[in-house]
């Protein structure tokens, strides 16, 4: 860091990370310099698990989680810096801002998939456009029902048969969100496991891939099947 | 640090406290009253505020604001289905709505500014010291236009303010505060204007907010129109009489039905009066509570909806909610106190006044901000989502609703076309899927370097602060520049017109001074003259005739000047009466004293 000059524009102070940057010494604290105590910028590559000292595991200890969301909350939230000087409250936005998002994506089981997935193998955000092929003729049919219901009469006999459909329909589609999502549970322990391990065989590496690759697909046949539901509910209220 | 002050800036009152000792308190102004009510009215002596300004409402209702919260943040269109209850002439320039008083045209913030302006004073004078910041509270659901108008009424009053909080989330503070409560709660905050419902969770000290909905237009005054309408359509077959020609006797409607309202919240029927123009006598009606109730439970059944959608978001059912909280006058309503009961299956909590509970709460956040109180924390979400328009005018989400501020999103930008210096972005609050359903926050043009399509690349970041109001970057990360925007807001004020109107402010202060000075000198005046005829009547037989004329005489000089329109005039004359009213109170006393020392011995008076 020693080629790089320093100012106070707010990227520089992302990337300044290792130094104060306001009195240039060597921070080796978490998020508050040794020696000035002022508040440092929370780098860029810091991931979410880093930031709540958590180990990077797809099952995690809630209450230790808010514990430390509530404890950074006070060390970041601009609330505390009102008398501070600006170059400290534009440091505490700025993190105050990515705590919670972090907080955000580690609380719930999806994002959180979502986002270690991503660290691990990139993103997983793609969205299909096609429904999973063993969902493939509900699906069309389904979407048959919904422009059916949607021309007819909601108070006509017709109608209300229809609606019918879609009401059973949709306990259907949720049940099977639910399969998925307890299916997607067995994944993370089996990944948590494999991480615990901390074996580096060949084994290990195609068992870690394998479990990547049925992570990411069910992940995105969950959205997919998610984002049907909605649909559903908002047409039939 | 200076003192910070809350302020809870309402619909129908307004209320300023500050921490006194640890504790909240709120400041009582010269008649012991704690609410200001939010009524501005254009006199032949300048703008006046609060009670003495009540009382235009049916004397000039055309230059009698009320209820200008309703149009914080909003253009004319969006108030299109209520104008004609309002009897000020309101237009519309700049996205903005303006009030025409008089001669002049006034932006909501200004009017508001003038509100706050009389708490700023009055705070002032109680505590003897000038104020120039304050946290100041707005509904929960209130959007990002509101917010900012609401912040220019603060700067325009001369107040920095240093934060916007969430008025239901204020008040959970001071109840935090009072009862060292945890778990879940919810606060129904049921307005003169607005509606909010926030639920949070409460644990060591931090406010979490799991999630809030609301309207920001539903409130008290939606009732009382629905009573008012009630006693108009009545008058209009009984007495043949069509009052919207009648300003005044609109006004008097509607007071009338607010006053059976409150009464009905205590008592079981009550009798309505209200005189009639042109010699066509009165109307009088019974009103049961049974009868309010049926005329008013949609209305008040609209609250429930929000409340099922907060739970929902939160992701709570109603046997998850701990505890439940009132604030806001129509909170007193009995039939709101059991819909509330009814949908969260507890009796809800009523302990604070629930007109002062926002203020009380905004002292608390004051202090958290000075550095007063350090173990309480308030972590708050922005009530909708912020997106901005796509293709084909369809509205991407980058910060859901109920996310926790302060949050940001960032978004990359590049050019479709060689060249192209510049792309147009469309800021918007909601949560419908089309663009033009939801409500549009500002526009900017995003400035790109001139290079082949889709090589720029330029990002945005949104931010949406602690306040719950958006600020915007961009930079360029090819060159790692940051660049200016410059975003227009789309029912807002520019910078240059708040800054104007700070200025018109500072001179208009000194009329403003002079009207405040006039009233003061009036309500002195005339508690004088009260207090002498009854020492007159009491005391007369005890000074000789040429006391009593000249008393009278000074009487008649102070009644005839306290018409005009001359402070100083007035505090002459009532020093006059002081004097030639000397003798009197002087025997008063002598009397009194003599009267009861009769029948007893000397040496018990020495």
């Amino acid at each position: 860091m020693a080629h790089h000059t320093h100012t106070s524009g707010s990227r520089d102070l992302q990337m300044a990370r290792s130094m104060c940057w306001h009195c240039q010494s060597e921070v080796s604290g978490e998020y508050f310099c040794d020696r000035c105590v002022k508040v440092q910028p929370v780098s860029k590559e810091t991931d979410y698990f880093t930031c709540f000292g958590l180990p990077r595991r797809l099952t995690v200890d809630q209450s230790k989680l808010e514990a430390k969301f509530y404890e950074l909350s006070r060390a970041f939230h601009p609330d505390f810096y009102q008398n501070k000087s600006e170059a400290e409250q534009t440091i505490s936005l700025g993190n105050a801002a990515t705590l919670n998002t972090a907080y955000r994506t580690l609380r719930d089981p999806i994002q959180r998939a979502e986002y270690l997935l991503d660290l691990e193998a990139g993103s997983v955000k793609e969205i299909r456009t096609s429904p999973p092929s063993d969902l493939f003729e509900e699906i069309l049919e389904l979407q048959d029902t919904l422009e059916a219901y949607r021309a007819s009469e909601s108070a006509s006999e017709a109608g209300r048969t229809l609606r019918a459909q879609l009401v059973a329909e949709q306990a259907a589609l949720e049940g099977r969100k639910h399969e998925m999502e307890q299916q997607l549970q067995r994944l993370f322990t089996g990944w948590d496991a494999l991480q615990d391990r901390g074996d580096a065989a060949a084994q290990a590496r195609a068992e870690r891939d394998r479990l990547l690759k049925q992570m990411r697909d069910l992940l995105s046949n969950r959205t997919y099947v998610k984002n049907i539901v909605t649909d559903l509910v908002a047409t039939i209220g | 640090m200076s003192r910070i002050v809350g302020i809870d800036l309402g619909t129908t009152n307004s209320l300023v406290a500050y921490m006194k000792d640890g504790k909240p308190c709120v400041v009582p102004g010269r008649s012991g009253r704690t609410m200001v009510p939010s009524v501005v009215a254009m006199t032949d002596n300048g703008l006046i505020v609060g009670d003495p300004a009540k009382d235009h409402l049916t004397r000039s209702p055309d230059r009698t604001v009320y209820s200008v919260k309703r149009f914080m943040g909003k253009g004319l269109a969006d108030v299109q289905n209520e104008l004609a209850y309002f009897p000020y002439a309101l237009t519309e320039k700049g996205g903005v709505i303006r009030i025409q008083l008089g001669a002049k045209t006034y932006s909501p913030p200004q009017i508001s500014a003038m509100i706050l302006k009389e708490l700023k004073q009055r705070v002032e004078a109680h505590l003897g010291e000038s104020i120039t910041k304050a946290v100041i509270t707005v509904p929960a659901y209130f959007n990002d236009s509101q917010r900012q108008a609401t912040k220019d009424a603060g700067l325009i009053a001369g107040l920095e303010v240093l934060r916007i909080v969430n008025e239901p989330t204020a008040a959970s503070l001071a109840y935090g505060l009072q009862e060292k409560t945890q778990g879940t709660i919810a606060v129904y905050d049921f307005g003169g204007g607005t509606f909010d419902i926030s639920l949070l969770k409460l644990k060591n000290g931090i406010f979490e907010v799991l999630a809030t909905n609301g309207d920001t237009h539903l409130g008290g005054d939606d009732l009382d129109r629905r009573i008012a309408d009630l006693f108009l359509d009545e008058i209009k077959t009984e007495h043949h009489l069509d009052l919207s020609a009648f300003p005044d006797h609109m006004q008097a409607v509607r007071l009338e039905a607010e006053r059976a309202k409150v009464r009905l919240s205590d008592e079981l029927r009550t009798q309505v009066t209200i005189d009639l123009p042109d010699g066509k006598g009165r109307y009088t009606r019974e009103l049961t509570r049974d009868q309010l109730d049926a005329s008013v439970m949609d209305i008040i059944e609209r609250t429930l909806a929000p409340c099922r959608m907060a739970l929902n978001d939160a992701g709570l059912t109603p046997a998850d909610i701990d505890e439940v909280v009132l604030v806001g006058g129509s909170t007193r309503m009995p039939l709101v106190r059991q819909r509330v009961r009814e949908l969260f299956g507890k009796q809800p909590h009523c302990d604070l006044n629930p007109d002062e509970v926002v203020a009380l709460g905004a002292a608390v956040q004051a202090d958290i901000l000075s550095g007063g109180t350090t173990d309480l924390l308030l972590l708050d979400v922005t009530p909708l989502s912020l997106g901005i328009e796509t293709m084909g005018g369809v509205m991407s989400s980058l910060i859901r609703r109920n996310t926790t501020i302060p949050a940001s999103a960032k978004e990359m930008f590049t050019t479709y076309v060689d060249g192209q210096t510049g792309v147009d972005i469309h800021i918007l609050q909601g949560e419908r899927e089309l663009a033009q359903d939801n409500r549009s926050l500002a526009r900017f043009r995003l400035k790109m370097p001139p290079l082949p399509a889709g090589v720029p690349r330029i990002e945005v970041t949104f931010l949406i602060d602690a306040n719950g109001i958006l600020n915007v970057k961009a930079s360029d990360m090819r060159t790692g520049q940051s660049q200016s925007v410059e975003v227009k807001p789309s029912y807002g004020l520019s910078d240059n017109e708040v800054e104007r109107m700070i200025e018109d402010s500072f001179k208009f202060a000194q009329e403003d001074v002079t009207a405040r000075k006039l009233i003061e000198a009036r309500l002195d005046a005339g508690a004088l003259l009260t207090t002498t005829e009854k020492s007159l009547s009491e005391g007369s037989r005890l000074i000789t005739p040429d006391a009593i004329v000249a008393i009278r005489a000074a009487v008649a000089a102070l009644t005839t000047t306290k018409d005009g329109t001359d402070p100083k005039a007035i505090r002459a004359r009532m020093a006059d009466l002081e004097q030639a009213a000397q003798p009197l109170s002087a025997a008063m006393i002598n009397d009194s004293l003599k009267r009861s020392l009769q029948g007893k011995k000397v040496t018990e008076v020495t």
